[in-house]
């Protein structure tokens, strides 16, 4: 790239609408700052000490004039905050789609850990397909940190004890910057690394190349077989399997509206299900007040993630899911 | 107003030749030795953070780390910001120019409390001490934001001492809030009005309540992290059972205002410096008043637009995102007003109208860059990188320190009773004019590139951006070096100065330079309303000589 660059790269669906509403507000910057710039030096220029000029009757103020100039940057101001609100509100929801791809970030002193779906893991780079929605939830280990990727123009605050968010869709193939945005600590400016941009067709190439296990000859498993596994090791099994009446069924439960003994409803998604691993009693279903469910101690960021893969995975076929699994598991 | 005293007597007592020793100067209930007092102080810390920033400077001028790395360099930029916001930019105005001039403005002997005023000072200098203490026994590595959990749990340096000192000087910065509202309500002259009060006295007023409001916000949270990080007790960190995004709104609850506690001090500067030197009564007084109050309420409700990518719910993001777009128009209406007062007045460019003119153009820069953050689409993106750093320095320096500079020379006469070197003054304002813009302005386009703020290195096609902007720094450094040079030696060597060098309106220019300790010979009444200027009758008799 030759001489000072102005703009990074627009790589994502949202990255055009955002710069629009930076070249508006540059432009509103400039038209102000150069009318500013100019009265100032016009009326300096004019009415310099000295000058013979009419300086009679100098106005003390002027309503109309005054109400002008407020209210007409007023509907200026909400014409640019209703537009990018509106961007912002897009932006965050998820993109309407069969095939988003959900892939996991967990953030921590001072590295980037990925997962796909598919079971493939990565530090600090992220592999994704082009022109396919991509979903992002994201944890943080130990401090907050962010996840920023400037040619999507996106960011989002990655928190310990509760996932954020981020919903992006790549349109060009390439590779970008990635970068930790929140303060974080001795190393935050080594906590960086990239995103590459594949064809649906490379991606496809690249899932495969990185399908083996790095010891074992072993393919990897997707998120969902390795939380099953978990899922029996730690004994969740034996209360939440279908028929067994120590604890709630939870297939299909995932998304829907759960009562609660206070009296309150949550919907369950992937942070009710942590906070029900992690802390049982804090959250109790309606009809189970007096059943108790231990907590796993020791149980790490990722595996609380894959669980959620597998109670998702459970969503269509409640009766058939959980035999298959089990066997799985044993196997 | 009463006949001007426009004549000094030669080796008259005044506020400074009164008694010399120290331990006058340490016991003092004199408003405006305090105010000196403050200003010692806060010189000292405006050196600390300035030297930092030009460390951090010239760090970034290769993308590679080079002198400062890691915990150094996270050190040197925390202690800049914590030794510029808390130590300098939030007393600068109020408690230098504020304490020596209210109590002169009002027509009144001294501040409604002078043993509070001064208690404040020490408490401020215990604070300083403090973080003097944490700078020396290893310094902090949180940035001065202190985001927990990294503050409370994980930062290795010395947060509790940092965290101690900001909480100590925050008491001393109520003290003088107190203080002045107390004052503006009890201790005007007879005849000075509400609506006759000089416009850097609205914006103290605005100021001050914001001080009261505000202030023990951020002491409880600051409090809070020092007993999460010491004792453990969990507030803020999810380990503990706490909760980290609630520091940020508490954090932010009293630090956006603080953003108005250092800028609306300033916008009086500018008022009084345009008035005077331009002849003419503040176009539109009312709505410059009430706009201060305007923004001193309203800044208190949009907090949340530091978290749009924090995880708070949408929607209360666009609540916060449409109140801060209203908050930006009462700056505007200031900065059209001012334009306006310039129209048929007789226009002195002075020093101190040279550094108000180019406040009135780095602030509109400041304040219409801050719509871009404001604005929630591209908040997203620009959120933690240097157009944010951009944006507030420009709010910072360009409007607080340049506003500070217009100030400091428009009473440098009245408080030393010399006159700076004029020529250099100009020369100072146009070097920090062009050194300021060639410092931040390229940190416009680097943030939109996308370069994260607190980092030492960055990737190579940024090098030639940083590199300007280090080389303004520089610029800009020595702006502000020759200004401290020159107005320490106006104090031995600058012409004597008369009551009233600039031919300006208000009370404090009727009395001699530097005032008498008890200011007014018996009590002035005030008959007319602020800035009775009138630029015709001003360009037929040439009166006065500086200006
Ligand atoms: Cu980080
Ligand atoms: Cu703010």
């Amino acid at each position: 790239m030759n001489g000072i660059p102005f703009f990074p790269e627009q790589a994502s669906k949202a990255a055009h609408e955002v710069d629009l509403i930076y070249y508006l507000l540059t432009a509103l910057t400039i038209f102000f700052s150069l009318a500013v710039f100019a009265g100032v030096l016009y009326f300096v220029i004019k009415y310099r000490a000295g000058s013979k000029v009419d300086r009679h009757h100098p106005p003390s103020h002027n309503m109309k004039l005054e109400l002008a100039w407020s209210v007409i940057p007023l509907f200026m101001s909400l014409a640019v905050f209703g537009w990018s609100a509106k961007l912002f509100v897009e932006m965050q929801k998820p993109i309407p789609s069969r095939d988003a791809l959900e892939v996991i970030v967990i953030g921590k002193q001072w590295m980037w850990h990925l997962q796909h779906p598919t079971g493939q893991r990565e530090n600090n780079t992220l592999h994704i397909p082009v022109g396919r929605p991509v979903k992002l939830t994201m944890i943080s280990q130990d401090v907050l940190h962010s996840f920023y990727i400037p040619a999507f123009r996106i960011k989002m605050d990655v928190i310990p004890g509760r996932y954020t968010t981020m919903w992006f869709e790549a349109t060009k193939t390439g590779t970008y910057h990635l970068f930790c945005a929140e303060f974080c600590g001795t190393k935050h400016a080594e906590m960086i690394g990239s995103v590459v941009v594949l064809t649906p067709e490379e991606y496809e190439q690249w899932l495969k190349d990185n399908q083996w296990g790095m010891q074992s000859q072993q393919r990897i498993e997707t998120m969902a077989e390795q939380g099953a596994k978990l899922f029996t090791r730690l004994g969740c099994n034996g209360c939440h399997a279908p028929g067994s009446e120590g604890g709630p069924p939870l297939a299909g439960m995932y998304g829907t509206q759960r009562a609660l003994t206070d009296g309150r409803f949550v919907t369950a998604d992937d942070n009710y299900i942590r906070d029900s691993i992690l802390e049982p009693q804090k959250m109790v279903l309606s009809g189970y007040e007096d059943k108790f469910m231990p907590t796993s101690p020791g149980i790490e960021e990722q595996q609380i993630l894959q669980l959620i893969a597998y109670i998702r995975s459970l969503k269509e076929m409640p009766a058939a899911a959980a035999p298959i699994n089990r066997n799985e598991a044993e196997g | 107003m009463s006949a001007a005293t426009t004549s000094q007597h030669k080796g008259s007592v005044n506020y400074l030749n009164c008694d010399y020793s120290l331990k006058s100067w340490l016991t003092t209930l004199d408003h405006k030795r305090i105010g000196l007092l403050y200003l010692i102080a806060i010189l000292i810390f405006f050196l600390i953070g300035g030297s930092m920033a030009l460390m951090i400077r010239y760090e970034l001028l290769t993308p590679e780390g080079d002198f400062l790395m890691s915990d150094t360099y996270n050190k040197t930029f925390t202690m800049h910001g914590v030794a510029l916001i808390f130590f300098f930019l939030i007393p600068s105005i109020p408690a230098v120019l504020g304490n020596f001039l209210l109590p002169l403005m009002l027509g009144a002997k001294d501040v409604a409390f002078p043993r509070l005023n001064l208690l404040s000072w020490y408490v401020f200098m215990a604070g300083a001490t403090l973080g003097t203490i944490a700078l020396v026994a290893g310094g902090v590595d949180t940035g001065w934001t202190f985001y927990t959990p990294l503050s409370s749990t994980f930062a290795h340096g010395a947060v509790v001492l940092a965290v101690s000192a900001a909480f100590v000087a925050g008491f001393s910065s109520i003290m003088t809030g107190v203080n002045f509202i107390v004052t503006i309500h009890m201790m005007r002259a007879p005849g000075l009005t509400w609506s006759r009060l000089p416009l850097f006295v609205w914006a103290h007023y605005a100021t001050s309540l914001i001080q009261v409001l505000g202030t023990p916000v951020i002491a409880i949270t600051l409090f809070l992290v020092g007993v999460e990080r010491a004792i453990g007790i969990g507030i803020f960190d999810p380990k503990l059972g706490g909760d980290p995004v609630l520091f940020q709104h508490l954090f932010w609850f009293y630090s956006h205002p603080a953003v108005y506690i250092m800028i609306l001090p300033g916008m009086g500067v500018i008022s009084e410096v345009i008035a005077c030197f331009a002849r003419r009564r503040i176009f539109g007084y009312d709505f410059v008043a009430y706009s201060s109050l305007a923004i001193a309420v309203l800044g208190f409700f949009v907090w949340g637009h530091h978290m749009f990518v924090s995880g708070q719910s949408m929607y209360a993001g666009m609540v916060f995102s449409v109140i801060t777009f209203l908050v930006a128009i009462p700056s505007a209406v200031k900065i059209f007003n001012w334009t306006a007062t310039l129209y048929k007045g007789s226009i002195h460019l002075t020093a101190p109208m040279l550094f108000a003119l180019s406040f009135m153009g780095l602030f509109t820069i400041g304040g219409l860059t801050g719509l871009f953050l404001a604005s929630m689409a591209v908040d997203i993106h620009l959120h933690d990188t240097y157009f944010v750093v951009a944006h507030f320095h420009y709010v910072m320096v360009g409007g607080q320190i340049i506003a500070f500079l217009a100030g400091l020379h428009f009473w440098w006469p009245k408080m030393t009773g010399r006159m700076y070197p004029e020529g250099l003054g100009k020369l100072s304002a146009l070097v920090t004019f062009i050194g300021f813009n060639l410092t931040f302005m390229p940190q416009f386009i680097l943030g939109y590139m996308g370069m994260p703020r607190r980092y030492h290195s960055y990737p190579e096609e940024w090098q030639v951006l940083h590199v300007l902007s280090s080389a303004g720094a520089s610029v800009l450094a020595a702006g502000f070096l020759l200004t401290i040079g020159y107005l320490i030696w106006s104090l031995w060597y600058g012409e004597k100065a008369s009551a009233n060098p600039w031919g300006a309106k208000g009370l404090e220019w009727q009395v001699p330079s530097p005032p008498p300790t008890e200011n007014f010979e018996g009590k002035p009444i005030v008959k007319e309303e602020a800035y009775h200027y009138s630029p015709e009758l001003h360009e037929e008799e040439k009166e006065y000589e500086h200006v």
